[in-house]
């Protein structure tokens, strides 16, 4: 046998092992694919519908329960200690209480909130966590409608089923080696698998700056060369790409979902999406700083991160990966306790961009 | 057009792969064969209709742009206005491609020569092939294309990156650049070699291949030999092209996520916790 051959079937073992592995762990055809712009302009979304048929169960609604008078006299007259919901009557505050049992701990029951007795006690964390909740889901269902229209969203629409909604983040704990070896630079919190930037090497705090913080994201400039004035730098640029990562993942879409990517920054060219995200952004931020942070205190041990932070909201807490959380359903229709007054002063610029008002505690 | 000294020697009638002696002749320097006749009849119906198609819109040049379907149409056929001229001026672009690797193949037989050329221009052929045959195909809509207009098809490379959030981790990709970096810079190693010994300073002797691989010698300690650069140059071309068909036929078709996390496999492997 001549060496040349042996050389040739080398290649070909070698070419062949290499696309073996380039297709290990793929998946397969076919595809479903969806047009969201112009012909020919790629801005599609493309889903694998074996991948979607398994988190089917995730994404349906639980039937609403039977709906019940609103007559007779009101849930704060009746029962002590009723300070979020006391308005409703007396079978729509039980509906909901059971509701919100089969939402939020569904095997340990009542009893998860409330001890067993004397309901109006306020000792439990998990009482606390929970009149808070209540708070904040009326809140957002009544003042966020620039996000979500009147999709609203109720207890299950994050919990789940779950006491804890399945995602969450805590800060990212600031590792005591910063620098991989003397003489490399700053790792800037980068190059570490992780979901939070959907496995990318970017950094992991995006949360923090974004979500919690009202950093801001924009990396675009508006002159055609960089000014004096434009100080945006490529580290700041992969930090705002983290999140961009991280949107897109947690609703199951892809960077064509709010933008023409060839001009990211350009909203005349981007779809309705992209708007409905940037209130997505402040709406996580309310959340965050307004109902989550006061709660820290007073958890346990157990439910707090790495860094002793509470579990906060980002994207995925509500969508799961798909664009309308639950599909679309509108639960909140069934339990119109959970729709709270509308703020008149309530003002979606006042989040980190023309101002904080919005923005109570540390981060005002 | 003076033909060269040795051209009328080769210059032999028979040996054609299609056609018989019907277009076995030259005009000037070029050789026309039957498919030379079909390649520029592709050529130039597809240009007249991407003029047609720029007519019905702008003749800005920047602008003009032949898109393909609404996905809509899956893999009909659409009407000329909406993606229908896009389909026939796929069609006239690979005949044209594959007529011209015909015509090559053809004087290569009539020389009596290797099929090296095309061969190598397949691969090419293969790429294009893959953007708007191959993948489309598997993707259920000839919408999956790229449109052919110099901004609009690089909005569709944008988009279509961007819909695996980041494409710089696609593995084929990774090897698709790596080959046309290498190539280029093969290329220029090999031609400032060639150059440094065969085209010295007036008065200068010209200096020999062993000028050429003692020079490698003494630089890497190796020389490839004046054969085997023109092997390794048309391994890295033919890979460079091989592995962006590749990269982008999976996108899709084989992976519907965020190409960073396809590389979870490697999170995943045994190692990492053998051991406890």
């Amino acid at each position: 046998m001549s060496s040349s051959m042996n050389l040739n079937r080398s290649l070909v073992a070698g070419v062949l092992s290499a696309g073996l592995a380039v297709m290990a762990g793929c998946e397969k055809p076919p595809v479903d694919s969806e047009q969201t712009g112009y012909r020919g302009t790629g801005m599609q979304d493309v889903d694998n519908p074996r991948i979607e048929a398994e988190n089917a169960a995730l994404h349906a609604a639980p039937e609403a329960r039977e709906s019940v008078s609103s007559e007779g006299p009101r849930a704060g007259e009746i029962y002590q200690n009723v300070e979020v919901l006391e308005d409703l009557s007396v079978a729509e505050f039980t509906r909901l209480m059971q509701s919100m049992t089969e939402w939020v701990a569904p095997e340990q029951g009542c009893t998860y909130c409330h001890d067993g007795k004397d309901f109006a006690s306020e000792e439990l964390y998990t009482y606390q966590v929970s009149r808070k909740m209540l708070q904040m889901t009326r809140d957002v269902n009544a003042n966020w409608d620039t996000h979500m229209s009147d999709n609203g969203v109720t207890c299950y629409t994050c919990h789940r089923g779950e006491n804890v909604p399945s995602e969450t983040w805590f800060e990212e704990p600031s590792s005591p080696k910063t620098q991989v070896a003397a003489g490399l630079g700053n790792v800037q919190m980068q190059n570490m698998a992780s979901d939070k930037p959907a496995y990318a090497s970017l950094p992991r705090d995006a949360f923090e700056r974004y979500l919690l913080g009202h950093e801001d994201l924009t990396v675009e400039g508006d002159t055609v060369l960089p000014t004096a004035d434009w100080s945006k730098s490529l580290k700041g640029t992969e930090a705002s790409y983290s999140l961009m990562m991280h949107m897109s993942d947690s609703i199951g879409g892809n960077c064509t979902t709010c933008h023409n990517t060839g001009r990211l920054g350009q909203w005349d060219e981007s779809p309705v999406q992209r708007e409905i995200s940037w209130h997505g952004i402040r709406m996580t931020r309310d959340i965050n700083v307004n109902y989550m942070l006061p709660l820290e205190g007073n958890q346990p041990e157990a439910r707090l991160g790495p860094t002793g932070d509470i579990a906060k909201v980002n994207c995925a807490t509500c969508h799961y990966g798909r664009q309308l959380p639950l599909n679309g359903t509108k639960m909140v229709e069934d339990y119109p306790g959970l729709i709270g007054d509308e703020d008149p002063n309530f003002d979606y610029m006042q989040f980190g961009d023309l101002g904080t008002e919005g923005l109570s505690g540390d981060n005002g | 057009m003076a033909m060269l000294d040795f051209e009328k020697k080769y210059r032999v009638r028979g040996g054609t792969l299609l056609g018989g002696d019907l277009f076995d002749f030259w005009i000037g320097p070029f050789y026309v064969g039957i498919f030379g006749v079909l390649s520029a009849m592709f050529a130039v119906l597809g240009t007249v209709l991407i003029v047609y198609g720029a007519s019905q819109d702008t003749f800005n040049l920047w602008q003009i742009s032949i898109a393909p379907p609404d996905l809509s149409y899956g893999l009909a056929l659409a009407p000329l206005e909406e993606g229908g001229l896009w389909q026939i001026i796929t069609v006239c672009a690979l005949g044209a491609f594959i007529t011209w690797a015909l015509r090559q193949a053809e004087i290569s037989k009539k020389l009596g020569m290797g099929y090296h050329v095309p061969v190598a221009f397949g691969f090419a052929i293969l790429a294009y092939a893959s953007l708007v045959v191959i993948r489309p195909l598997l993707m259920g809509a000839w919408g999956h294309g790229f449109p052919y207009g110099i901004l609009s098809h690089l909005d569709w490379v944008s988009n279509v990156g961007y819909q695996y959030l980041h494409f710089h981790y696609n593995p084929a990709h990774m090897l698709a650049i790596t080959f046309f970096f290498t190539t280029t810079l093969a290329l220029a190693l090999h031609g400032g070699l060639i150059l440094s010994v065969t085209n010295p300073q007036k008065g200068e002797p010209v200096k020999t291949a062993e000028h050429e691989n003692s020079f490698f010698r003494d630089l890497i300690g190796y020389s490839i030999g004046s054969l085997g650069i023109h092997r390794l140059g048309l391994f890295l071309a033919v890979n460079a092209a091989f592995w962006s068909a590749v990269c982008i036929i999976i996108s899709g078709p084989f992976w519907t996520r965020g190409w960073p996390e396809w590389w979870n496999w490697w999170l995943n492997i045994p190692i990492w916790t053998w051991g406890g």
